[in-house]
C-alpha cells in the first residue's frame, strides 16, 4: 500500500523524480525498510492510458514547459524552447525510452587517462571503474530483464533491423544484432512478451518494457514505505544552519507551496533539472548554489553524439512495425582514434512515425527534395547515431531572467558542439550511408539530432571537490544528506546510452545510504 | 474560377472532415484544434485559396488531394478568427506573394501556372519571413497529422488495438 506521509515527517527521504534514477533508488530504498518520498512533477499515467499517436502521447507525456536554448547547435535554432525531448509523468524517461541497455567499456571511466588532454574539453577519469561496476550491472540486467543477459534471449529482428544488418555485413560489420534490450522476449516479473506494437516511445501499451512505472515503484509501494507524491514540482532546497538539507519547497497539484522536511535528499530530475533545482536553492550560507563550491553545478552539459541516417529503399520496409529500437551494430564502439576522433559510437535501429517524420527528418526544409523523401516512407529504413560527446565546461545549464509560472526561473541550455563530437558525426553519417547503399538504397538522407533524449553530466562525480559537485556515492562534496540520483552525476558520457548506468549507480547508492543509515552516520 | 474550385473543395473538405483530428501542441507552441469542421472563414477566399496553394508547394504530394491541404490552412485561419494580428499577417503576405506574382506577369499567386515560378517566389521571401514561417511550421503537424492521410504514405498508425504487429508483418520483408 502506498504509505503517505506527513509533511512535517522528517524521518523520511525524499527524491526528486521517478525516473529511471529517481524511481529505482525510492524503490530499493523501501525495499530494504526505509520511509521514502517520492516528489514527481508530472502526473501519473499507467499503461492503459498511453497512447498509439506521436503528438497526442507527446501532449499526454513529455516535459513541455518552456526551456531556452543558446549555442551553435541546430537544435537551438530548429526547437529554440525544447532543448530536450524527455518526459514529465511518473516513471519519467523511462516511459518515453527504447529500451537498449548496455554496459559502459572500461576506457570510458577512464577517459582523461586514455584520451589525454584535448583542447576545449573538461575531461577527467570517474572515481570508479568498471570491475567496481560489474556487480551492479549484473543487479540492474537482471532488475531490467535485459535481453542477451542472464539467458534471455534476443528479440527477434523486425523488417527495419532486417536491412540494417544485410547491409551492416555486407560492408564487413560483425558484432550485428537485435541488442540488449530491456524488453520482454519472453514473459518475465509478471509482465508479458513483446507484441512488435511499435510505439515504444508512445509508453510501451503491452507492459513488455521496462519502465520505472511498471517494473519498479509499484514493487517499492507494495512494502508500505514508499509514497510517490505526483503533480509536485519541487522548487527550492532549504537546509539549516549548519549547512545540512533539511526539506523541499514544492507547488502541488493546485499550485499550492508545500513543504516537506526530510533527513535526506536525493536529486534525480534529469540534467535539465536537477541543476536548476540546485541553483535556484541558492542562499547567503551558498550564494552559488547548493553543492556548488567547485562551480561545476550545471557545467558539462552532455547529450550524445547523434544523428540520424535513413535509408530509402526500391521496396517497402514499414519499418515503425515492431520495436523501435531493437537492432544494434557495436564495431565502431570502440576508442579507435586513427578514425580521427576519440571515443566510439554504435548505430541503433531508429523509426519514427509518419508525422515526427514531418517534423524531424530535416527540421524546417521544404519543397520538393522533402516531400519527395516523405513519399518514400514506407520504403525508408533508420537507424540512430549514439556516440561519446566531449563534456565541455561552457555547455551548461543556467537560469535565465524568464520565470515560470511558480516564480522558478526557467533554464537555459547552451551548447555548441565539440570538433571531436563533429568530427564522429560526420564519420558516423558516411558508414550509415554506406550500410544502405550496400543493399540498394535509391537515396539516404543524413538527420541532424533531434531535441537531446540522453541529457548527462551537469552534476559530475569526482573523487576531488574542487572538480566535481558529488563524489563516488552520488554524494554532494558540500553537503553530506544530499545525493544526486540521476545522469546528472555522469562525469563523461561514453558511446552507450545511459540508463542501465543510471539504473545501476541507483542500486548501488541505496546500498551505500542504507549501510550509512544502518551504521547512524546519516 | 478559383473561387469555384476552393468552395467545391471546402465543401468536399467539410463532408469528409468532421472530427478527423485530435490535434495537439506543437514545439513551437503553436496549439491547433479540429476547428475546420466548423467552417471558419476569417481570411478572405481569395487569402484562403492562395493559402491552400502556397501550402502545396511547400509540400508536394501529387497523391494528396486540395482537401488535406485547405484542412491544414484551416488551422491557421481558425485562429485567425481571435487575431486581429494574426489575420494581417496572412492578409498581408498573401497580398506580397501576389504583388510578386504580378511583376512576374502573373494575376495573382496562385493563379501562377508554374510551380517553379511560385517556389521562387516563396524562395525570395525566405524562411526567415514571419509569414512564411507561419504557414510552413503550422504545415509540419497540420498536414502530416491528418489520419486519412497516412495511407497515401504507407503508415498505419496505432497499433496496439490490433494486438501489434507480431501476427502482422512486423518481419515480413524478403528481399534483403
Ligand atoms: C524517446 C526516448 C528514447 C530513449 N531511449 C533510450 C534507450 O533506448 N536506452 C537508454 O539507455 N536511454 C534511453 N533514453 C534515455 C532515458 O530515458 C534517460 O536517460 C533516463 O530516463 C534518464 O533518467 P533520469 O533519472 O536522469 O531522468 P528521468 O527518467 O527523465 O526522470 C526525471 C523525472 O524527474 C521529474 N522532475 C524533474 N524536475 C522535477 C522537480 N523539480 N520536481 C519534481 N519532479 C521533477 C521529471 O518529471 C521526471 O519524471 C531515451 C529517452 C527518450 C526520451
Ligand atoms: S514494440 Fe514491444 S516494447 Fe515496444 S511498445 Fe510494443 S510491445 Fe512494447
Amino acid at each position: 500500500m502506498p504509505a503517505p506521509y506527513d509533511l512535517n515527517d522528517d524521518s523520511v527521504v525524499v527524491i526528486v523524480g521517478s525516473g529511471a534514477g529517481g524511481g529505482t533508488l525510492g524503490t530499493q530504498l523501501a525495499l530494504k525498510g526505509i520511509d521514502t518520498v517520492i516528489l514527481e512533477a508530472g502526473s501519473r499515467h499507467e499503461t492503459w492510458d498511453f497512447i498509439n499517436d506521436e503528438w497526442d502521447s507527446f501532449a499526454q507525456l513529455a516535459w513541455k514547459d518552456k526551456r531556452r536554448t543558446s549555442g551553435d547547435w541546430r537544435v537551438s535554432k530548429d526547437f529554440p524552447n525544447l532543448p530536450a525531448w524527455i518526459v514529465k509523468s511518473v516513471g519519467g524517461s523511462t516511459v518515453h525510452w527504447a529500451g537498449a541497455s548496455l554496459r559502459f567499456q572500461e576506457h570510458e571511466f577512464k577517459t582523461k587517462t586514455h584520451y589525454g588532454e584535448l583542447a576545449d574539453a573538461n575531461l577527467l577519469d570517474w572515481p570508479i571503474d568498471l570491475t567496481e561496476m560489474e556487480p551492479w550491472y549484473a543487479m540492474a540486467e537482471d532488475r531490467m530483464g535485459v535481453t542477451r543477459t542472464n539467458g534471455i534471449p534476443g528479440l527477434p529482428g523486425n523488417n527495419n533491423f532486417k536491412v540494417m544488418e544485410a547491409g551492416a555485413k555486407k560492408i564487413g560489420y560483425k558484432e550485428v544484432h537485435t541488442g540488449r534490450m530491456a524488453i520482454n522476449s519472453e514473459p518475465r516479473d509478471d509482465r508479458g512478451s513483446c507484441l512488435q506494437i511499435g510505439f515504444c516511445f508512445q509508453g510501451c501499451k503491452s507492459g513488455a518494457k521496462w519502465s520505472t512505472l511498471v517494473a519498479e515503484i509499484p514493487k517499492g509501494e507494495a512494502t508500505g514505505k514508499l509514497e510517490v507524491r505526483p503533480d509536485c514540482m519541487v522548487l527550492k532546497i532549504e537546509h539549516n544552519d549548519a549547512g545540512k538539507v533539511t526539506g523541499v519547497v514544492y507547488a502541488d497539484k493546485e499550485g499550492r507551496m508545500q513543504r516537506q522536511k526530510a533527513r535526506m535528499i536525493a536529486v534525480a530530475g534529469n540534467s535539465i533539472e536537477s541543476p536548476r533545482l540546485l541553483l535556484n536553492s541558492a542562499s547567503s550560507k551558498f550564494p552559488d548554489g547548493l553543492a556548488n563550491s567547485s562551480g561545476q553545478v550545471g557545467r558539462n552539459y552532455m547529450r550524445h553524439t547523434t544523428g540520424s541516417v535513413y535509408g530509402i529503399f526500391e521496396k517497402p520496409v514499414h519499418m515503425y512495425r515492431g520495436t523501435t529500437m531493437a537492432g544494434i551494430i557495436r564495431d565502431e564502439a570502440k576508442h579507435d582514434p586513427s578514425r580521427g576522433f576519440v571515443g566510439g559510437y554504435e548505430f541503433e535501429t531508429l523509426s519514427l512515425g509518419l508525422p515526427f517524420m514531418a517534423a524531424f527528418l530535416d527540421p524546417g526544409k521544404w519543397g520538393r527534395d522533402f516531400s519527395s523523401a516523405m513519399d518514400g516512407y514506407a520504403n525508408m529504413a533508420g537507424m540512430w547515431i549514439v556516440g561519446e560527446d566531449m563534456p565541455r565546461a561552457d555547455n551548461r545549464v543556467t537560469l535565465s531572467d524568464e520565470k515560470d509560472e511558480h516564480g522558478m526561473p526557467i533554464p537555459d541550455v547552451h551548447f555548441d558542439d565539440h570538433e571531436n563530437d563533429t568530427a564522429m558525426r560526420n564519420h558516423a553519417y558516411k558508414q550509415g550511408a554506406a550500410i544502405y547503399d550496400a543493399v540498394g538504397a535509391v537515396r539516404t538522407i543524413e538527420t541532424p539530432p533531434y531535441p537531446s533524449t540522453h541529457n548527462l553530466g551537469t552534476n559530475r562525480m569526482s573523487e576531488k571537490p574542487e572538480d566535481g559537485v558529488v563524489n563516488r556515492f552520488g554524494q554532494a562534496h558540500d553537503i553530506s544528506n544530499l545525493f544526486v540520483s540521476d545522469g546528472s552525476q555522469f562525469t563523461t558520457g561514453a558511446a552507450e546510452n545511459p540508463t542501465l548506468t543510471i539504473v545501476a549507480l541507483a542500486l548501488r547508492q541505496a546500498d551505500h545510504i542504507a549501510g550509512r543509515m544502518a551504521k547512524g552516520e546519516l | 474560377m478559383a473561387k469555384t474550385t476552393l468552395a467545391l473543395n471546402r465543401r468536399g473538405f467539410v463532408k469528409a472532415g468532421v472530427g478527423l483530428l485530435a490535434m495537439t501542441v506543437m514545439p513551437s507552441g503553436l496549439i491547433v484544434g479540429n476547428a475546420w469542421a466548423q467552417m471558419p472563414r476569417s481570411a478572405k477566399p481569395d487569402t484562403f485559396a492562395a493559402l491552400v496553394q502556397m501550402s502545396r508547394d511547400c509540400y508536394p504530394h501529387e497523391a494528396v488531394a486540395d482537401s488535406y491541404y485547405a484542412n491544414a490552412v484551416s488551422v491557421l485561419d481558425e485562429a485567425a478568427r481571435s487575431s486581429e494580428a494574426d489575420l494581417a499577417l496572412l492578409e498581408d503576405g498573401v497580398a506580397e506573394l501576389d504583388a510578386a506574382a504580378r511583376e512576374k506577369g502573373g494575376t495573382d499567386y496562385k493563379s501562377l501556372p508554374d510551380e517553379a515560378d511560385r517556389v521562387a517566389i516563396l524562395e525570395a521571401m525566405g524562411e526567415a519571413d514571419p509569414f512564411f514561417q507561419k504557414v510552413r511550421s503550422n504545415l509540419v503537424v497540420g498536414l502530416y497529422n491528418q489520419k486519412e492521410l497516412w495511407p497515401i504514405f504507407g503508415y498505419e498508425g496505432a497499433s496496439a488495438d490490433q494486438g501489434g504487429y507480431i501476427d502482422r508483418g512486423f518481419d515480413d520483408i524478403d528481399w534483403v
